[in-house]
C-alpha cells in the first residue's frame, strides 16, 4: 500500500477526508468532540494559564507581612477596584536596580550558552558515530542514549558529587596515576555545573542530531568523494549543513531548560554561583518575598520566550 | 551514510557512552560498599540495603511518590490523550491556538516557575496543600508530554480505518474505543511511562506544591544529599535504577514483539 497510488484512491481519500471531518463532529456539536476538546482545555486553563496569570498579578503586588504575604488580595469582589489601583511596578524597578538579579540572569544565560556548546561538541561526534554504525546496531545505540534519561535526574546529578568532590573518585584517579599532586577543586565551581548540564542534557542534543544524520542521503558525500573532495571538506560543505535542523533543535532543547535549571547549580555549583532558578527559590522560600520571586519568574519567562518564538518560526520553516 | 566506522567514530562513541554510563555504574557499585565513606572501597556488603529497610522516613516517602506517580500518570494519560485527539483530529475550533500554546509552553517552562505558579494558585484558592496538590501539579505538567507522544502517533496513522468505521455508522466515541485506541495503544502506554517517570523524578514542582505529610522520595533524597553523600542514598538510587531499567527493557521487548507480529500480519496480508 502507498507505493502505487491509483488516481481513484486519491479521490476516495479526499472524499473520505471530507466525510471524516463531518463525522468527527466539525460543524455539529458532538458530545465526543466537546469532551475531547473541553476537558483538557479547561484543565490546562485552570492549572497552567490561571496560575501563571496569578504570578503576573502577584509580581505587581506589594510585599506585606500577612498571610499570604502580599497585598492586595482579591477575596471580596467589592474591593477589586481599589485593589487594582494598588498594583505597582515596584518589584520590577527593584529587580532592575539591584545588580544581584542582573548578574543572576546574565550568569544563567552565559552558563546555559556555554554548556549548550559543550554538549554539542560531545553529542555531535557521538550522533555521527551512531549514524555511521551498521543499521542492526542502531536501535541498540539509540536505546543506550535514551536509557539514562529514564533514570532519575536527581540521581544522575548526585552521582557526580561523589566523583567530583576533593576526596572523590576523579581526584583519587588523577592522583594515583600521578597527573596531579593536590586534589582539584571542581565541586562547587561553574565547571561542575557545566559537567552536570552536559551530562544531564546529552540525550536531548544527541537524538535530534542523530535523527537528521540518519535520514541523510549518503550518495551526496559519495559523489563529493568521487569528484575528489577530501572527507573533511565534504563534511563541512555537505554533512554539517544538512544536519543543521537537528543541531538547532538540540541546542534549544538544551539551552532553554539549562537557563532555568535549579537542581544542577544548587547541588554541584555551590552557594556562590547564583543562577536565576535558584534566585526564584531563595526569594520564595528563604526571603518569603513572593512578589519579587514572581517578578523574577515573569522576567525569566520573557527572556526565554524570545528563543522559543525563534525556534518555532524555524521549525515551521523546516516543516 | 556509509556504514564503515572510522577510528574517530569508535573513539567518540566509546567516550560518549562511557560519559553517560560511568557515573551510574560507579553509583551502583558503591552502594555495595561496606564502608560508610562513599569513596573508599572496603569490601562487598549489602548492609545499606538492610539499613534502608529500617528507614521509615525513606519508605514512607517512596510510598507517597509511588501513589502520586501512578495516580497522576493515569489521569495525565487520559487528559493528554484527549488533548492529542483534539489537536490532531480537529483542525478548527475556538481556542485552538491557545490550546496549542498551553500544551507546548509547560514543556519548556522552567520547573521553578511551574512550581511557583501552581503554589500561588493553590494559596489563592485556599486549597490545603499535601498529597492532592502534588498530584494535581504532576497531572498538569506531565499531561503535555503525553499529548506530544500520542499526537505524533495520531498524525502518522492510517485514518482510512476510522473513516471506514464511521462510514459504517459508528459514533466517534465507538470509533475511538474500537479502532483508534487499539492502534495508538503503544503510544498511550509510552505516554503513561513517561508521565510516571517524570512524576517519580520531580523535585522542584513537588517541593513547591507539597504540604505536611506529603514528602516525596526526591525531596527526601535532596534533603539528605545536601547533608552529604551517604551509602543509603546510593542504595535507594540503585533500587530506582533497577526498577526503571527493568521497566524499559520489558517495554522494549513488548514493542519489539508487537512490531514482529505486525510485520508478519502485513506480509500475510500482502501474500493473501
Amino acid at each position: 500500500m502507498g507505493e502505487a497510488v491509483k488516481p481513484g484512491a486519491v479521490e476516495r481519500e479526499k472524499s473520505g477526508g471530507a466525510g471524516n471531518r463531518r463525522k468527527w463532529g466539525i460543524g455539529s456539536r458532538g458530545l465526543f468532540r466537546r469532551v475531547v476538546i473541553g476537558v483538557p482545555f479547561l484543565w490546562l486553563a485552570g492549572l497552567f494559564l490561571v496560575p501563571f496569570l496569578i504570578v503576573v498579578k502577584i509580581s505587581l503586588s506589594q510585599t506585606a507581612v500577612a498571610i499570604p504575604p502580599y497585598l492586595p488580595t482579591f477575596g471580596d469582589p467589592s474591593t477589586w477596584w481599589s485593589g487594582l489601583t494598588q498594583l505597582t511596578l515596584d518589584n520590577y524597578v527593584w529587580i532592575a536596580s539591584d545588580d544581584l538579579y542582573f548578574n543572576a540572569y546574565t550568569l544563567s544565560l552565559a552558563i546555559a550558552a556555554a554548556s549548550t556548546v559543550l554538549t554539542l561538541l560531545i553529542a555531535y561526534p557521538l550522533a555521527y558515530g551512531m549514524a555511521k554504525a551498521p543499521p542492526a546496531w542502531r536501535i541498540t545505540l539509540v536505546m543506550l542514549v535514551i536509557l539514562p534519561f529514564w533514570t532519575s535526574f536527581l540521581i544522575r546529578v548526585y552521582a557526580w558529587i561523589a566523583i567530583l568532590k576533593p576526596e572523590g573518585l576523579l581526584n583519587q584517579l588523577l592522583m594515583s596515576i600521578g597527573l596531579i599532586s593536590e586534589p582539584l577543586v571542581i565541586l562547587n565551581t561553574p565547571t561542575a555545573i557545566f559537567i552536570g548540564i552536559v551530562y544531564s542534557y546529552l540525550p536531548f542534543m544527541t537524538l535530534p542530531i542523530y535523527a537528521s544524520l540518519e535520514r541523510m542521503d549518503h550518495s551526496l558525500t559519495e559523489a563529493a568523494a568521487d569528484l575528489g573532495s577530501p572527507p573533511l571538506k565534504s563534511f563541512w560543505t555537505i554533512t554539517f549543513p544538512l544536519s543543521l535542523p537537528g543541531v538547532i533543535a538540540g541546542c534549544f532543547l538544551v539551552f532553554i531548560p539549562a537557563a532555568g535549571e535549579f537542581v544542577i547549580p544548587d547541588l554541584l555549583g555551590g552557594s556562590r554561583t547564583l543562577m536565576i532558578g535558584k534566585t526564584v527559590w531563595l526569594e520564595f522560600f528563604t526571603n518569603r518575598d513572593w512578589p519579587v520571586a514572581s517578578a523574577v519568574a515573569v522576567v525569566l519567562v520573557a527572556i526565554l520566550v524570545v528563543p522559543i518564538v525563534i525556534f518555532q518560526r524555524q521549525q515551521a520553516r523546516v516543516g | 551514510m556509509g556504514w564503515r566506522l572510522s577510528k574517530f567514530n569508535v573513539v567518540s562513541m566509546v567516550f560518549g557512552f562511557s560519559f553517560l554510563y560511568l557515573p551510574i555504574v560507579l553509583l551502583v557499585v558503591y552502594s555495595f560498599n561496606a564502608s560508610r565513606l562513599v569513596t573508599v572501597w572496603s569490601g562487598f556488603s549489602t548492609v545499606w540495603y538492610r539499613e534502608l529497610w529500617n528507614n521509615r522516613g525513606l519508605l514512607d516517602a517512596a510510598w507517597v511518590t509511588l501513589r502520586v506517580g501512578v495516580l497522576s500518570a493515569s489521569v495525565a494519560t487520559v487528559l493528554g490523550t484527549m488533548a492529542a485527539i483534539a489537536l490532531a483530529r480537529y483542525k478548527r475550533f475556538t481556542g485552538r491556538t491557545l490550546m496549542t500554546g498551553m500544551v507546548y509552553a509547560p514543556l519548556v517552562m522552567p520547573e521553578v516557575i511551574t512550581g511557583l505558579s501552581l503554589l500561588l494558585f493553590f494559596v489563592a484558592v485556599d486549597f490545603d496543600r499535601g498529597f492532592w496538590t502534588v498530584t494535581l501539579a504532576h497531572i498538569s505538567f506531565t499531561m503535555c508530554f503525553v499529548t506530544v507522544v500520542v499526537q505524533s502517533r495520531l498524525i502518522s496513522f492510517d485514518r482510512s480505518l476510522e473513516d471506514a468505521a464511521m462510514d459504517l455508522g459508528a459514533t466517534p466515541t465507538v470509533t475511538f474505543f474500537q479502532i483508534t485506541l487499539p492502534l495508538i495503544w503503544p503510544a498511550v502506554a509510552a505516554g503513561w511511562m513517561l508521565a510516571f517517570t517524570l512524576s517519580l523524578d520531580d523535585l522542584v514542582i513537588a517541593s513547591f506544591t507539597t504540604g505536611p505529610g506529603a514528602t516525596t522520595l526526591p525531596m527526601k533524597i535532596y534533603s539528605q544529599v545536601r547533608l552529604g553523600v551517604t551509602p543509603e542514598i546510593n542504595a535507594v538510587c540503585t533500587i530506582l535504577i533497577a526498577i526503571v531499567s527493568v521497566g524499559v527493557v520489558i517495554a522494549t521487548l513488548l514493542n519489539k514483539r508487537r512490531l514482529v507480529r505486525q510485520a508478519r500480519n502485513e506480509r500475510l496480508a500482502a501474500e493473501g
